[in-house]
């Protein structure tokens, strides 16, 4: 186990160690300490080693995220695991505004609640939060699962493509061209894998599937150039 | 983008280390606002006195006769305490409108920064650090405060566009964001006859809760309706003489996150600038929802009033 404390190396330095990590390494644990809610830490790695931090962070933690786990023993501030490639983020508190943005694969685990646009343009990647989700969540989501065990806010899927809404509890409202979709086999067992990645015991037949209902004036050919 | 800051006491023995306190959190700020700075502290509650903080641009002349020249106007005891740019008036209690006649009389130049029983508003432009130690920010006490630290967006980088602006008696408005709707509501206000100052859009939104309150709505109802009056991005934090109040637009894009323990409630642009407070990993830590208007006072208990 390698441990890095933030109260005496600088961000770039922490960071410049976990990116320098190989496929190969054989430092594969490392711990985070007095992190004090900086931002951008343990952002751009692309090695399969384990990151723990001890505490809360601030902006784009784990941002841009390849191959590594990313662990957040607290809440994470906004755009956590934004633009992630794959791998897997787990936040053991909260998580801010936009966690999981842009995110083209892996997995983002949130155990509380996390904030408005949380998945906000998804291209892959696949979200799952413990708690709620706030107001215009999965606006513009393109592909992948947000699997909400909560209620979600204000808007949800607003102006959706082809990313997959699971929801349990209530939805404030659904954004643009986002409705209620049925629920069908594939979808139960593809929800029963997600839950059981996410670490949540929720029954999958608890959840309402959400989606593009396919009406905006994108997804007309005729608008086609 | 800017910093805010926030700190209500709910452990009186800790009300002497408010300043220093809240200066570490505003200097933990300085790269949301490297602009200016201010701070507006809540202090001792004087049965016999009023406070008026003023600003000079020459302090050194303006603030020379200025004790003598206040207590012939008024003909009561003044004190005046000179603190860098800022002095801080204290006057008999409810003589506040009469005093601020006076000031305007004696030096047209001078700027009020805040009136009222127990608030006083420091703001300057420079670093966070700098405004801080200018005013000697870390030795005040106080049972709460706000601080904010300013990359200008809307108007110039000057004292007067620097928050926090003062709304009315022992009321104060700081602000992350930036009105749209401000140059029309601007104009609206000022044929209501009220007094803007600057082309800040904060000031506009200080004005607007201030008509409101002159027409009757309380604080709550004032950061209700600005709700559906003000237009654009806002995180807005207000303080009243006993207490503190949060809200946030429904976009909710500009940053919050809240800290409250035994001792305490924190606000805070960022989780950063809570870090150093005493008990923060035990403090139940949070993000203001859209829309609702938050209070927490001394004197009632705290209140989440949805929107």
């Amino acid at each position: 186990m390698q441990t890095i404390d933030m109260d005496t190396t600088a961000l770039r330095d922490l960071n410049a160690a976990l990116q320098a990590q190989a496929n190969e390494t054989n430092q594969t644990a490392w711990e985070i300490v007095n992190p004090k809610g900086s931002h951008a830490i343990a952002v751009g790695l692309d090695a399969p080693i384990e990151v723990t931090v001890k505490g809360s962070t601030g902006y784009y933690c784990a941002g841009m995220n390849k191959q590594a786990t990313v662990h957040v023993a607290g809440s994470a501030g906004p755009g956590v695991a934004e633009n992630m490639m794959s791998g897997t983020v787990v936040i053991e508190g909260d998580a801010s505004q936009y966690a999981g943005a842009t995110g083209n694969g892996g997995t983002l685990i949130i155990k509380g609640n996390a904030s408005s646009r949380c998945g906000i343009s998804m291209k892959g990647i696949d979200i799952i939060v413990h708690g709620n989700v706030g107001h215009m969540s999965a606006f513009m989501a393109q592909s992948g699962n947000l699997v909400v065990c909560g209620d979600a806010g204000e808007a949800l899927g607003d102006s959706i493509y082809e990313a997959r809404l699971f929801v349990r509890g209530s939805v404030k409202s659904l954004g643009a061209d986002c409705i209620e979709k049925e629920m069908r086999d594939e979808h139960i067992s593809m929800l029963t894998e997600l839950l059981a990645r996410g670490g949540c015991d929720a029954k999958p037949e608890d959840f309402k599937r959400y989606g593009s209902a396919r009406q905006l004036y994108n997804f007309n050919i005729d608008n086609a150039y | 983008m800017c910093g805010i800051v926030g700190l209500f006491l709910k452990d009186r023995s800790l009300e002497p280390q408010l300043g220093a306190m809240l200066t570490d959190m505003l200097i933990t700020m300085t790269d949301r606002g490297p602009d200016s700075a201010g701070i507006a502290i809540y202090g001792e509650d004087d049965a016999t006195r009023s406070k008026i903080t003023v600003q000079s641009e020459t302090p050194d002349t303006s603030f020379a006769t200025l004790e003598d020249d206040l207590r012939t106007a008024l003909g009561a005891q003044v004190a005046v305490t000179r603190k860098d740019t800022h002095a801080v008036l204290k006057i008999p209690r409810g003589q506040i409108a009469p005093a601020r006649a006076a000031l305007a009389q004696i030096d047209p130049a001078l700027r009020v920064m805040s009136s009222g029983d127990t608030i006083e508003i420091y703001k300057e432009v420079g670093l966070p650090k700098d405004v801080a130690s200018r005013f000697d920010l870390r030795s005040m006490s106080g049972t709460h405060g706000i601080g904010h630290t300013r990359m200008a967006t809307e108007s110039l980088v000057t004292t007067m566009g620097a928050h926090p602006f003062n709304t009315g008696p022992d009321q104060c408005l700081v602000h992350n964001g930036s009105l749209s709707n401000h140059n029309r509501l601007r104009r609206k206000l000022q044929r209501e006859g009220i007094v803007i100052e600057t082309e800040n859009d904060t000031e506009v939104g200080a004005a607007y809760l201030t008509w409101r309150m002159q027409n009757g709505a309380s604080l709550g109802e004032a950061l209700q309706s600005s709700l559906d009056d003000l237009d654009g991005f806002f995180t807005f934090v207000v303080g009243t003489k006993d207490g503190f109040g949060v809200v946030r637009d429904p976009i909710a894009c500009k940053p919050a996150v809240m800290a409250e323990t035994d001792q305490y409630v924190a606000f805070g642009s960022e989780y950063r600038a809570l870090v150093s407070l005493p008990g923060i990993d035990y403090a139940r830590v949070w993000e203001p929802e859209p829309a609702t208007v938050y209070f927490w006072s001394h004197d009632t208990t705290p209140t989440r009033k949805a929107a």
